[in-house]
């Protein structure tokens, strides 16, 4: 019973870090600026990193990266939307890198088999919280332009955010004290961004916020579809 | 460096005197006869200077257009690892890239003057980016002989003359000699790997062998910033020496990957103690080079849209910044 849960728990973590580590890495060679190609591809890396013992905790990494369908993939929602423009990508990392630092943290100070994981991720993941604020307040308080594509991405993904709350089974958490963190976070570092916070809901009709059941989003599967092609191709090899 | 104040502009005097100038100009010369670096300050040929600016310049493109051939491929890697070094040596170049601008910046350029040039096909980037990588073998034969020919043509440049470009090039050749590794043990996994695997990485072989050995530039007698380079000490070795030295490390590594190079008349020669080897396609290299390439049009579209669509970025960046300036250290104080 213990390992089926810390399988379940390990898909979860693990499955969010792959994919978006993958959208992550679909931005190299098409990132704003230089520095952004290097912080955005270290971001991804660090994910993979991280998703590459995860996935390890639950069986062989690629098997479960490249064999597995959809309808088995664990992540949230949000880690799967699509990277749309640099504002899109900046409030998903935002969204996300503050729940995971909120996580990690608690984790870090269990006992459980994920606190070594977790202390040693907590450090990077606070590194990519401060790269996703700091561009939360560049462009909310940058531009007109700038701030309209920041307070519409914020918008537009605030409906994925409620499903990082929902508790996962092998996970010791406080998780209604930590979606009470993050919100505050949430209503400060928009604030200094000059933006609002979003008031629509937090999760929406049945598909919004299912991915922890394996109930996925549209483009997700097209994600699989790319990348897990070439693996699928040749089964059985080695890379 | 030793002599630096013997050569070094006098910023104060501004001494443009017909006398003056040939001071400096001797001084610069017997700096780079004696093996000494000239640094940025110190008083430079402007012919030097826009030689290097061209060189670094093209050298730090190079880098970024680099980095699409490869880009094409991570989100397709093969397995967890593969992703990860392959991500990471995508990431690498963007930083080499960085390095490179600031090295050409202290030659009194911009990295947003050299960026338009880029843009605007005023400056080029090395032609073998113009290829496309059609399967996973491609990310491995770029790394075994793109990398390979590149380290071949940069190793002899932590040597030149110019201080920031050389230290530049010692931190680029450590990391770039890790990918080569890399991407020869890619290749060497898909070798002994399947019956396909093995054919994938003979058909990039295949592919790339060619375009590599055209990375070392024109042959010599038609090589027009050559002469002057090696004499200023910005090269070292002539480009038929350097791909002469280059085919004969690839040989045995080729047969110790168990495959073959897609050359009839390569052999070795006993009497010069080299490889021998056919004869490259002068007029595809030409073609690539002015833009007929099967890529040309793609890279430097895809480049132009990055900048572009990241416009709005870097204004909101820039905006920022000018309304919080100064405030970030009273905050935090």
């Amino acid at each position: 019973m213990t390992a089926t849960v810390t399988t379940t728990a390990a898909l979860a973590l693990g499955d969010d870090a792959l994919v978006l580590s993958h959208r992550l890495g679909e931005w190299a060679g098409h990132a704003p600026v230089l520095e952004e190609e290097v912080a955005l591809a270290n971001i991804a890396l660090d994910l993979l990193g991280q998703a590459r013992v995860l996935l390890s905790t639950a069986g062989d990494e690629d098997e479960l990266a490249y064999l597995r369908e959809e309808r088995s993939f664990r992540n949230l929602q949000l880690v799967e939307q699509p990277n749309g423009d640099f504002a899109h990508t900046i409030a998903r990392q935002l969204y996300f890198s503050t729940y995971q630092q909120l996580l990690y943290t608690e984790l870090a100070a269990t006992d459980g088999p994920f606190a070594p994981l977790a202390a040693k991720a907590v450090k990077e993941v606070a590194y990519h919280r401060d790269h996703a604020e700091l561009w939360t307040l560049r462009l909310g308080d940058g531009t007109e332009t700038s701030r309209e594509r920041m307070q519409r991405a914020c918008e537009a993904l605030w409906r994925f955010t409620g499903e990082m709350f929902q508790p996962v089974d092998g996970l010791d958490a406080d998780w209604a004290g930590m979606e009470a963190q993050w919100l505050r976070s949430m209503t400060d570092v928009l604030g200094r961004a000059t933006l609002t916070v979003p008031e629509g809901p937090r999760t929406g009709a049945w598909a919004a916020g299912a991915g922890r059941q394996g109930l996925h989003t549209e483009s997700f599967g097209r994600m699989l579809a790319e990348m897990q092609h070439l693996h699928r191709s040749h089964p059985g090899a080695s890379w | 460096m030793a002599t630096a104040a013997a050569h070094r502009t006098d910023t104060d005097g501004a001494r443009t005197t017909a006398d003056g100038t040939a001071e400096f100009e001797r001084a610069f010369d017997a700096a780079v006869a004696a093996d000494e670096r000239i640094e940025p300050r110190d008083w430079m040929p402007e012919a030097y200077r826009a030689t290097l600016v061209r060189q670094i310049a093209q050298h730090a493109h190079s880098e970024i257009i680099g980095m699409q051939p490869e880009a094409n491929w991570i989100s397709r890697a093969p397995s967890l690892r593969r992703k990860a070094i392959l991500m990471a040596k995508v990431q690498d170049e963007a930083g080499h890239g960085l390095y490179l601008y600031s090295a050409a910046e202290t030659l009194g350029t911009s990295r947003d003057e050299l960026l338009d040039k880029l843009h605007s096909g005023r400056q080029k980037y090395s032609s073998i980016f113009n290829y496309p990588t059609l399967t996973w073998a491609d990310v491995g034969a770029i790394g075994w002989l793109v990398d390979g020919a590149a380290i071949t043509n940069q190793v002899p440049l932590c040597r030149c003359s110019y201080g920031p470009y050389a230290r530049a090039m010692v931190r680029i050749c450590k990391e770039e000699s890790f990918h080569q590794r890399q991407g020869y043990e890619l290749l060497l996994a898909l070798s002994k790997g399947t019956e396909e695997q093995h054919a994938m990485a003979q058909d990039a072989v295949d592919r790339w062998w060619w375009p590599s050995l055209m990375m070392f530039g024109p042959p010599d007698d038609e090589s027009q910033h050559s002469a002057q380079s090696m004499e200023w000490k910005i090269k070292r070795h002539s480009n038929d020496e350097l791909r002469q030295r280059f085919v004969d490390i690839c040989v045995p590594q080729a047969e110790s990957l168990g495959l073959t190079l897609p050359d009839p008349d390569l052999r070795w020669n006993e009497e010069r103690g080299h490889h021998d080897f056919g004869a490259i396609d002068w007029t595809e290299f030409w073609d690539v080079l002015k833009g007929n390439g099967p890529c040309n049009e793609q890279r430097i579209t895809q480049r132009r849209n990055a900048h572009a669509e990241g416009a709005w970025v870097r204004e909101a960046a820039a905006a920022y910044a000018a309304k919080h300036t100064g405030e970030t250290g009273a905050k935090q104080a």
